[in-house]
C-alpha cells in the first residue's frame, strides 16, 4: 500500500494525475501536462512536492567520522550550511545510493536520499555507525517542495527577506519563515535551473504549498510533476538512482568522479574502486540521430557487436529533440562517436555528444 | 471526460474507425491521447504495408511511455497522414481529426464498438 505525502490532496484538488512512485503516491504530472511543466521550469518556475524524499540526521561527536566513512565525498573541512553530493557506496564499489548531506553544525548533519532507497540506506548507516554516532530517519516528520525556474529568486523574496534566502548554490539557511511557519531553505534543486528546496515540518506542508503558489501567481509558477522532474533531470544531465546508478554501476563508471575522493584515508567502496581502476565503461550522452525516441535499458550497437546500454532517454522538452543516457565501453564513448540502439527491434541511429544537454545560461 | 463523438466505431484498444470512401480511416480516441501525455513522436507503417486485425502497425511515443497502435482490420495501408512526422502533437489537440492511416482492400475487421459501448469500456479503465 502505498503511502501519501501531506501534499496528496492538493495534488489532487489541482487535477494531478496519481501515479504510484517508490513506495508514494505522486503525481505524474498535472492538467498542462510534462511538456508544459518542463518548460515553465526552464523559462518561468515550477513547484514540486518533494516530500517523498527521505531525511536522515546524524548527530554526535562522531558524526563527521561516520559520513566520512560511508560517503564517498569529503566532509571534513565543509563549511557550516554549505551542501555537499555524495555517493554512499557498498564494499565492490558500487552505488547503494546517490544523497546531498547539508551540515547544519559541527556535530549535525542532514544526509537527503532517494525515497526508494530509505530503508535500505538508513539500514547499512546503522549496520555502519562509526562511535559516538547517533542516526535517525526524520523523513516522516519532513515535508519538502522544490521551487525551481529562473523567477524563483523573486518568487520567494515576496516571502522570504534577502538575508534568509541562500545566496550561494549549494548553501542553505536553516531557519527562515515563510508566512509564520519555520522552514529551512536550501538552494539545490534537481531541474538544471536556479532553485530551492525547502524543508518544513509536515504539518506546514499545505499552506506552505498554497503561499508559494499564491506568491508566484504572477510570476508563472505552475505546479509540476514527477514527469517534469525526469526530463528536467535528464535534460540537465543528472544520475537518477536506479538508471545511471546501482547496486553494480559504480559512481566512477558514471562520471561522478567529482564526488568521489579517493584519496580520502578510508571509506567504504574505496579500495573495490581503486582496484577497479579506470572504468571500463563511462557515461556518455545521446543525441538521437534517426527516427524516434531511445529509452531506457536498449542495447547499443556498432554493426553486430554491443557495446553498451542506455539507462534514460526520452523526448527533451526544452531541446526539442530526443536524447538518452548510456553507459558504454571506453573505447566508444569519444564526443562523435555514431552507434545504433536497438529500439524494440528497429535499429535507430545515435551519435554520442557532451553531458549535460542542457546548460544555464 | 473524454470526446466520444457519436458517428464512429472504436476498438477495445482505443482506436476509433471511420469508412469513407471505401477506406478505414483509423486514429486514436481522445482517451487514449489523453492517457499517453505529450506525444513526442509516431512511428506509422509504409504505403502498400500490410496490417493485420489485433497487430500493432504503429508506436506512439509520448515523453512518458511508448505504447503500441493496433488495427482493428486487415487490408493494406492507402495512406499514411504524413503531417504526423513533423508533428505528431496533433493528435493531443486534435484526436478525431489527426488520422494516423487509411486502409484500403480491407478483408476482415474486428467486432467495433459503438460509442456508447466505448464509453462503457472507458469508464470501466477510469475506475
Amino acid at each position: 500500500m502505498e503511502k501519501k505525502t501531506p501534499l496528496y490532496d492538493i495534488h489532487v484538488e489541482e487535477g494531478g494525475k496519481i501515479v504510484p512512485f517508490a513506495g508514494y503516491l505522486l503525481p505524474v504530472q498535472y492538467k498542462t501536462g510534462v511538456i508544459k511543466e518542463h518548460m515553465a521550469v526552464r523559462q518561468q518556475a515550477g513547484l514540486f512536492d518533494v516530500s517523498h524524499m527521505g531525511e536522515i540526521l546524524f548527530t554526535g561527536p562522531g558524526a563527521l567520522k561516520t559520513l566520512n566513512h560511508l560517503i564517498s565525498n569529503d566532509y571534513t573541512n565543509m563549511p557550516l550550511y554549505k551542501v555537499r553530493y555524495g555517493i554512499l557506496c557498498n564494499a565492490h564499489g558500487g552505488t547503494i545510493d546517490d544523497l546531498v548531506v547539508c551540515k547544519l553544525g559541527e556535530e549535525r548533519y542532514l544526509a537527503v536520499v532517494n525515497a526508494a532507497n530509505r530503508e535500505k540506506d538508513f539500514a547499512h548507516m546503522k549496520a555502519n555507525l562509526l562511535e559516538d554516532t547517533v542516526c535517525e530517519d526524520i523523513s516522516d516528520d519532513i515535508a519538502q517542495v522544490a521551487l525551481q525556474g529562473p523567477k524563483a529568486p523573486e518568487i520567494l523574496a515576496k516571502l522570504v527577506p534577502q538575508d534568509r534566502i541562500p545566496a550561494k548554490y549549494y548553501t542553505l539557511v536553516p531557519e527562515a519563515e515563510i508566512d509564520g511557519m519555520k522552514c529551512m531553505i536550501s538552494r539545490t534543486g534537481y531541474t538544471g535551473e536556479l532553485g530551492y528546496e525547502i524543508y518544513t515540518a509536515k504539518e506546514n506542508a499545505v499552506h506552505l504549498w498554497k503561499v508559494l503558489r499564491e506568491a508566484g501567481r504572477d510570476e508563472g509558477l505552475i505546479p509540476a510533476g514527477l514527469g517534469a522532474r525526469d526530463t528536467l533531470r535528464l535534460e540537465a544531465g543528472m544520475p537518477l538512482y536506479g538508471h545511471e546508478l546501482d547496486e553494480d554501476i559504480s559512481p566512477l563508471e558514471s562520471g561522478l568522479g567529482f564526488a568521489v575522493k579517493l584519496g580520502k584515508e578510508e571509506f567504504i567502496g574505496r579500495d573495490a574502486l581503486i582496484e577497479a581502476g579506470e572504468p571500463k565503461r563511462v557515461r556518455v550522452g545521446l543525441e538521437v540521430t534517426g527516427r524516434g525516441i531511445v529509452r531506457e535499458h536498449q542495447d547499443l550497437y556498432v554493426n553486430d557487436r554491443k557495446v553498451g546500454v542506455t539507462t534514460s532517454g526520452t523526448h527533451c522538452p526544452y531541446l526539442g529533440k530526443p536524447v538518452a543516457m548510456a553507459l558504454v565501453e571506453r573505447a566508444y564513448a569519444s564526443e562523435g562517436t555514431e552507434l545504433q540502439a536497438d529500439v524494440r527491434g528497429r535499429r535507430v541511429e545515435v551519435k554520442t555528444i557532451p553531458l549535460p544537454f542542457y546548460k544555464r545560461a | 471526460m473524454s470526446v466520444i463523438p457519436a458517428e464512429l466505431k472504436y476498438s477495445k484498444t482505443h482506436e476509433w474507425v471511420k469508412e469513407e470512401d471505401g477506406l478505414f480511416v483509423i486514429g486514436l480516441t481522445d482517451y487514449a491521447q489523453s492517457e499517453l501525455g505529450d506525444i513526442v513522436f509516431i512511428n506509422l507503417p509504409e504505403e502498400g504495408d500490410e496490417v493485420s486485425v489485433g497487430e500493432a502497425f504503429s508506436d506512439v511515443e509520448s515523453v512518458k511511455a511508448v505504447s503500441d497502435v493496433y488495427s482493428p482490420v486487415s487490408g493494406v495501408v492507402a495512406e499514411i497522414n504524413e503531417e504526423l512526422q513533423d508533428n505528431p502533437a496533433l493528435v493531443n489537440e486534435d484526436p478525431y481529426g489527426a488520422w494516423l492511416i487509411k486502409v484500403r482492400d480491407v478483408t476482415e475487421q474486428e467486432e467495433l464498438l459503438d460509442a456508447a459501448g466505448y464509453e462503457k469500456v472507458v469508464a470501466e479503465e477510469e475506475a
